[in-house]
């Protein structure tokens, strides 16, 4: 840490800061991930630009309501009920739906 | 009129597209290759009136045409190439009318390619138990082409949809509703219209945007086409995205005009079954049940009609032998011909029951749970939940199987899928394991109901899973891959399994089977006849007369039978036989064996076929028995202990379960890699492990 340190103080101090900002939004970004069974939440937007092509094909929309149905029994993939039918996906994808 | 127009079936996946196709063409159908692409091409014929027959081409289910695996892309390869010798004079676009909405994501774009289409409103009954009801005249006059309302289950709606196609055929009406385009894509599409002569604004962003999921191009018009992408900066990705987006909202207010949505929605009868089925308890519970309930039922309901076509062949055996000449023609007949297509008749029953069972799992909309459920504990294994499907469905054959795969959209996952799918235990090991653990598993009871022979069975297919797993895992640290992959996948709601389709399935699974393997077992059969009843130079003669001069006082049928055995010992096929002998003796197996483990080369299924053609030639004639009874018998002629003892058999039963015998596994591996060296990977790996772990076998319990 300390030779890092004196390499490029610089850097290291702009990656802490990156780290602690990226945690706050985090914190503060609801996504379908967080949702518990039964919860619905309405889409604002994504956070992974090429799964999102998949997503909007499949009617994930911005503005359309999600409700988690069920989380499978090892923690994932998760289900939800979106325009009107089942969808399955896996955590880190649900974590990417941004929810309002 | 030209030669037969062709009619596309088109749709997303579980929006019944197969049933209507087999609505529309019965049992006129078959299935080929698209070419370039291992993707099953089915084609069937439809009769609409007297003087009309159309061409109807099944293409895979997808959800629009940006593809996401191969076998979508085979949609854009045909759709976007009016030259393409399957581009379809009419689209019939099959639509889940209770879930509307995104199904007309896909018939919006296929029709903005310039495609004239029919829309297929499918499977209304579900959609009004969720209390919605489709106006479809309205639609049809919104979208100024036809609409037809379906039950495929059922088969209603079957002469209007016919009726239609006939219509639309004489007089093609077209639905052109592209999004708008700015002023980028407008230059775009000057400039593709101006180098490929596109007219259609859609189609010509299409070449922009996917020139590099367009085979039929070549790669100096990919080129030219990713110039100018580039002059223009042009994001495909964002003109997926805006297009998506726009499209929808389209479609929404289209659909605001024509359904009625009334109720509030109660939890409906998948949400409820999902409850017990997803459980994380009984969800694993059930699915363990259910693979026991196959192989128990394969394994004892299979039995009787297997047992019936042993007795059959054996008797006509006996009655050909009985009724002809005792000559190398009749000798060649029985022998070789009869004693082959029996090999291949037996598995039928199984084959059929394996396949019916895996159908009815994917036709109910289980399988779609069992990925979710597997997804995770999968996922260690270097695969995804999706390959579930191709290592269950290799239960029945690896090669359906391997091209199953394709559904996987990452690479990695799908090269590890490919690599151990053969693993699993295929139906064509079946009638090896039938015989071997019938012949040394006592067929008791345990704790009154498991039949000991299924749990052996059981056994023997869990023990192909786990080495499938534990190859997976050891792969996924030896392949390097940055490649994104994602899961997101549909979960259809549960259906009451059409029988129909079952039987489509069965009957189509069996037929592929008998005809193809057949060929293969038949051929082998008879040139392992002619390597087994004549030798080279006069060495058969010269060990005959040996024999007779050595036994001038024995009766004439224990004669007659050692001399059928010298004869097998000094023909072409014993000396291969002898030949690996060396080699293959630490597992326990004589020349014999040796010999069916050469033929087997070819097929799994040729060993048991080679195995009751080698001694039936060694068998004495008058007592023709079943090929079960036939091995029971053999005696290794120099331990004079039975040939087939719990060692031997065991050693062979585990060779069976790794060895990669299979030719046509390795060539459709060659294809779907496009590559020697997986399959030749393939190879070795499995043979290594095959012959080791035979050879632990059978000297621990020898």
């Amino acid at each position: 840490m300390k030779i890092i340190f004196i390499l490029e103080p610089k850097k290291v101090i702009l990656r802490l800061f990156e780290i602690s900002l990226n945690k706050i939004i985090v914190q503060t970004e609801k996504t379908v991930a967080d949702l518990k069974i039964g919860e619905r939440g309405i889409i604002n937007n994504f956070k992974d630009a090429a799964m999102s092509l998949k997503l909007l094909e499949m009617g994930c929309l911005p503005d359309t309501e999600v409700m988690l149905d069920f989380i499978a029994p090892l923690g994932c993939p998760v289900g939800i009920t979106v325009a009107g039918y089942h969808l399955s996906l896996r955590k880190r994808e649900a974590a990417t739906i941004v929810l309002k | 009129m030209k030669n037969k127009q062709v009619v596309a079936l088109l749709g997303n996946p579980n929006s019944g597209k197969s049933s209507l196709f087999n609505q529309l063409t019965g049992l006129r159908q078959k299935i080929g290759n698209f070419p370039g692409v291992t993707v099953d091409k089915k084609v069937g014929f439809c009769r609409l009136s007297s003087s009309m027959d159309v061409e109807i081409l099944d293409l895979p289910g997808t959800y629009s045409i940006y593809p996401n695996s191969l076998d979508e892309q085979v949609v854009l390869e045909v759709l976007a190439n009016p030259k393409n010798p399957d581009y379809p004079d009419l689209a019939v676009v099959v639509a889940d009318a209770s879930n509307l909405k995104r199904n007309m994501l896909l018939f919006e774009q296929i029709s903005d390619l310039g495609v004239p289409a029919i829309l297929a409103l499918n499977m209304l009954d579900v959609a009004e138990e969720s209390g919605i009801s489709i106006n479809s005249g309205k639609l049809s006059k919104i979208l100024g082409i036809p609409v037809v309302e379906l039950n495929a289950r059922e088969g209603i709606g079957i002469e209007g949809l016919k009726h239609t196609i006939f219509n639309q055929l004489q007089h093609k009406k077209t639905h052109i509703n592209p999004p708008a385009f700015d002023k980028k894509s407008e230059n775009i599409f000057d400039e593709v219209n101006a180098k490929f002569g596109i007219g259609n604004k859609y189609l010509a962003l299409q070449y922009a945007a996917q020139a590099q999921k367009l085979m039929f191009l070549g790669e100096t018009q990919q080129k030219d086409l990713e110039d100018i992408v580039k002059k223009y900066d042009f994001n495909a990705d964002k003109f997926q995205s805006a297009e998506t987006i726009e499209r929808y909202r389209d479609i929404s207010s289209t659909l605001n005009e024509v359904i009625i949505e009334e109720g509030v929605k109660k939890e409906t009868i998948t949400e409820k079954i999902d409850h017990i089925l997803l459980h994380k308890v009984w969800g694993y519970v059930i699915f363990l049940s259910i693979l026991f309930l196959i192989f128990q039922s394969v394994f004892t309901i299979a039995e009787t009609p297997m047992d019936w076509i042993d007795q059959g062949i054996a008797f006509v055996n006996d009655f050909l032998k009985s009724h002809l000449p005792d000559n190398q023609i009749v000798s060649l007949l029985t022998d070789g011909l009869v004693a082959g297509i029996g090999g291949v008749l037996i598995f039928i029953p199984q084959i059929a029951f394996l396949f019916a069972f895996i159908s009815i799992l994917e036709e109910s909309g289980y399988m779609a749970r069992v990925v979710v459920l597997m997804d995770k504990l999968i996922r260690r294994f270097g695969m995804s939940g999706k390959s579930v499907v191709p290592l269950i469905s290799s239960m029945a054959c690896a090669v359906p199987a391997i091209m199953s795969a394709r559904t996987i959209g990452s690479w990695k996952d799908r090269l590890i899928t490919i690599m151990v799918t053969p693993l699993m235990s295929c139906s064509a090991r079946l009638p090896i394991y039938t015989i071997l653990i019938a012949l040394v598993v006592p067929n008791n009871k345990v704790l009154g109901f498991f039949n000991m022979q299924g749990v052996a069975l059981m056994g023997l297919y869990l023990l192909g899973f786990f080495s499938a797993l534990l190859a997976g895992w050891i792969m996924k640290f030896m392949l390097k891959s940055s490649e994104r992959s994602y899961f997101i996948m549909e979960l259809p709601t549960y259906k009451k399994p059409r029988w129909k389709q079952v039987g489509f399935t069965i009957l189509e699974k069996v037929k592929t089977f008998v005809f193809e393997a057949g060929k293969v077992i038949i051929a082998i059969s008879i040139i392992l006849w002619v390597l087994a009843s004549y030798g080279p130079s006069d060495k058969i003669e010269k060990a005959e007369s040996k024999v007779l001069s050595e036994n001038p006082t024995l009766e004439h049928a224990k004669l007659d039978s050692k001399l059928a055995s010298v004869r097998l010992e000094n023909s072409y096929a014993g000396h291969f036989g002898k030949f690996i002998e060396p080699a293959i003796k630490p597992l326990g197996y004589d020349w014999k064996i040796g010999i069916a483990l050469i033929t087997s080369f070819a097929a799994r299924e040729v060993f048991v076929g080679t195995v009751s053609t080698i001694y039936s030639i060694g068998a004495d004639a008058e007592n023709e028995t079943t090929i079960k009874e036939r091995l029971r018998n053999e005696v290794n002629s120099e331990t004079g202990k039975p040939t087939f003892s719990v060692a031997t058999s065991f050693s062979l039963l585990i060779f069976y379960v790794f060895a990669m015998m299979c030719m046509s596994t390795l060539a459709v591996v060659y294809r779907e890699t496009k590559g020697w060296k997986w399959p030749i990977i393939q190879l070795i790996y499995m043979s290594v492990l095959a012959y080791i772990s035979a050879f632990l076998v059978y000297q621990f319990l020898s």
